[in-house]
């Protein structure tokens, strides 16, 4: 049943990414009205599957690399629909939906399965740090249609795309926004691992090197916040910053999967 | 009763002839009174602004009708001579009448295809000409149908959308790097009309910080006035460049006033949010080098122009989806004219009352199952009796009434009070159809109930 779910799923973001990568050619708004009715009907489907998942397995069955990734699509949608619902931007869609889908497939190749859980709070680490990582996937497609936006006003290209995007300060403002969220919450999923370490293993750190990219990448959005509140990072650059600090994030994931499904830490 | 438009516009008479003909809003009523004196014309119209004067007008007789309006036009301005005026008065009748009264309401016939003001001026020509009783049902329906054609083409099309005009178009991309243009401060170098135009413009879109820099301190000092700016000295405007999020430059300086250096160092100073830049000036008053620099947004002139010129573009392609809709209203409001003739309106009401009065006696009839056939025949005649005594007067009234001024405010009415335009209540006759009936979409809209009501005397006076 819970696959069905997920493949329905599957399917409905497959569609939906679809409507709105095609809306970002066209010039009236239908295209991204079907994409927004067509994810909301997966978003439904979606949060079927999940609370199956968590009835049949409890909270703890979110510790699987194929849950967690699968929670995080959920919730990136779930941005998508406030952003377009609340503020109109249907071009949000055209970014972040393609995003969910492909952690959807991703999360779709994996085994569902892992062995039991060293400690039964793992799932509050990996719930965090996931909702952390969705702040900066919005701080990325805020970046990347900021870059996009920058260019065409540049190059002076009033095309469909331009007319698409929303004003640079809105997607400025969106970056900071999903980093200022984003942070905090991965510093408290990095906290909630690192405890669960130490009550594990008797080690808050064992320095593997999914450790270590979390670590950098933590890092690195902590200075891209500094650097916004003290020497002006913003804008441009922040876009800038965001894309390749998301690169790292993605980095950090894949580690955590090639390592054993996060099963590790 | 047909309608008639007559009248000339931008594009077909130069402003000499306009003016002359043109009715300020003062004598608006006398100019109606008068249009309405003229023999068979039944219900009058005029929309009069400086691109055009026309008369929307509900006449008996085609030829007539149009001959007595250009009668009207001529009297209107004693020093041009009917020679003087035919070569610039169009004429149209009908279906292609009503299209016109669409296309003008959604500014397909503007100059500036898509413009607002022209939906405005329709309105308030429309309230005098209510108010002075001079429309009747026919133009009442119709002006309203064209406010809500003009409506639906503004929020289905993109008409109305983008600027046209080179100030504007500065607006349009303020909006594309500022989300929020009230919490923006806009500086303005030099005094030119365009420069002036788009502060104003922005002023308009919610900027409530406007600085000013002049090389003449006083003429600072009055547009300060203008905008309730502040101005600042012309020898340090560089200096307080980094405060201003818009600047909008036009002066008459030859050289550039606006230098790499100085935007550079604005930029830095405002922690790199972005700036935007606006040189109406030719010669340029900025370095074009300036839009090389990260977080500076400089446009110039031709920016602006080839800017109107693209959104000119896509008026022209969204107008062409706009006449599509405006034929298909044509089509939905020459059906309900076609209602309005008197023969139709008798055989639907006579098919009405025949089906209400048989559903009856069967329902009279089912329930007293004894009676004989003389009884039954009594029952019947009862039933047709009555429905024929009370139909008797209607028809009368109607067919009477079909020929005067308010003949199609009577034959509307009777549609209405038996429900003739619902089609599911002939199946169903009974106490629920006039109800029904009054539900129609169009006579829900507010207003479509009071235009019976105020021109009842009318009518009667007619009579």
């Amino acid at each position: 049943m819970t696959a069905i779910f997920f493949m329905a799923t599957i399917a409905l973001y497959l569609g939906g990414t679809a409507f709105s990568s095609a809306y970002l050619s066209r010039r009236d708004d239908t295209l991204a009205k079907i994409a927004l009715g067509v994810t909301g009907v997966g978003f439904l489907m979606h949060t079927v599957a999940l609370l199956a998942r968590v009835v049949e397995a409890g909270p703890e069955s979110l510790v699987s690399f194929h849950d967690a990734l699968s929670f995080f699509a959920w919730a990136l949608v779930l941005v998508f629909l406030w952003v377009d619902v609340r503020h109109h931007i249907h071009v949000m869609g055209s970014f972040l939906l393609p995003l969910a889908l492909l952690s959807l497939i991703w999360a779709a190749a994996l085994p569902k399965e892992t062995s039991a859980p060293m400690l039964k709070t793992v799932w509050v680490h990996v719930t965090l740090s996931m909702l952390g990582t969705v702040g900066f996937a919005v701080a990325f497609a805020a970046g990347l249609m900021y870059v996009i936006q920058d260019g065409l006003l540049k190059s002076k290209q009033f095309n469909v795309l331009y007319s698409k995007l929303p004003p640079l300060d809105f997607l400025d403002h969106l970056n900071q926004l999903a980093i200022v969220t984003g942070f905090p919450l991965l510093t408290l999923g990095i906290i909630a691992g690192a405890l669960s370490a130490e009550v594990a293993r008797g080690a808050y750190l064992n320095w593997n090197p999914e450790q270590v990219w979390a670590l950098v990448t933590w890092a690195f959005y902590c200075v891209v916040l500094l650097g916004r509140i003290t020497v002006g990072w913003r804008a441009k650059r922040a876009a800038y910053l965001t894309i390749i600090g998301f690169g790292g994030v993605v980095l950090t994931l894949i580690g955590v999967v090639l390592k054993g499904h996060g099963a590790a830490l | 009763m047909h309608i008639i438009v007559v009248g000339l516009s931008h594009k077909t008479a130069p402003v000499e002839v306009r003016e002359k003909l043109a009715v300020p809003e003062s004598r608006l009523d006398e100019a109606l009174a008068r249009l309405r004196s003229y023999a068979g014309i039944k219900e009058g119209f005029l929309l009069s602004t400086c691109n055009r004067v026309e008369v929307y007008a509900v006449v008996e007789q085609i030829e007539e009708g149009h001959a007595r309006v250009h009668e009207f036009f001529s009297d209107t301005h004693l020093a041009l001579s009917s020679e003087q005026l035919t070569p610039h008065l169009y004429g149209y009748t009908g279906d292609r009448a009503i299209g016109h009264l669409f296309r003008v309401a959604a500014s397909l016939d503007s100059m500036i295809v898509g413009e607002p003001q022209i939906l405005g001026q329709l309105k308030d020509a429309f309230e005098v000409a209510l108010n002075h009783k001079a429309s009747g049902v026919v133009l009442n329906k119709l002006v309203r149908k064209a406010i809500s054609v003009a409506k639906r083409v503004r929020t289905e099309t993109k008409i109305a959308e983008t600027a046209v005009s080179v100030s504007y178009a500065a607006v349009e991309l303020a909006k594309k790097i500022f989300s929020n243009l009230s919490e923006k401060t806009v500086l303005l170098v030099g005094a030119g009309e365009m420069a002036k135009l788009a502060a104003q413009h922005l002023v308009d879109q919610g900027v409530r910080k406007v600085s000013i820099t002049t090389r003449d301190a006083a003429s600072a000092v009055d547009l300060a006035r203008r905008f309730n700016a502040t101005s600042i000295p012309f020898d340090h405007f560089r200096h307080e460049m980094a405060e201003a999020d818009i600047v909008l430059c036009s002066t008459g300086a030859a050289r550039y006033l606006i230098g790499v250096e100085d935007v550079e160092q604005a930029v830095r100073r405002r922690m790199n949010r972005p700036i935007f830049l606006i040189d109406i000036s030719v010669p340029r008053n900025i370095d074009p080098a300036v839009k090389d620099i990260d977080n500076a947004f400089l446009f110039d002139i031709d920016d602006l122009e080839t800017r109107v010129e693209q959104n000119l573009e896509e008026r022209r392609r969204e107008a062409v989806k706009a006449e599509q809709m405006v034929d298909e209203e044509v089509g939905q409001i020459l059906h309900w004219l076609k209602s309005l003739e008197v023969t139709p309106t008798i055989v639907a009401l006579r098919h009405r009352a025949e089906a209400i009065k048989q559903a009856e006696i069967e329902k009279a009839l089912a329930r007293l199952q004894n009676l004989s056939a003389q009884e039954r025949s009594v029952v019947e005649g009862l039933a047709s009796g009555i429905v024929n005594k009370l139909l008797h007067g209607s028809l009368v009234t109607l067919k009477a009434e079909s020929t005067s001024g308010g003949g199609a405010m009577f034959i509307e009415a009777a549609r209405r009070f038996f429900g003739l335009d619902d089609p599911t209540a002939a199946g169903r006759p009974g106490d629920t159809s006039s109800a029904a009936a009054l539900d129609e979409p169009d006579s829900a809209e507010p207003g479509a109930t009071r235009e019976l009501s105020e021109q009842h005397p009318a009518g009667k006076r007619q009579t």
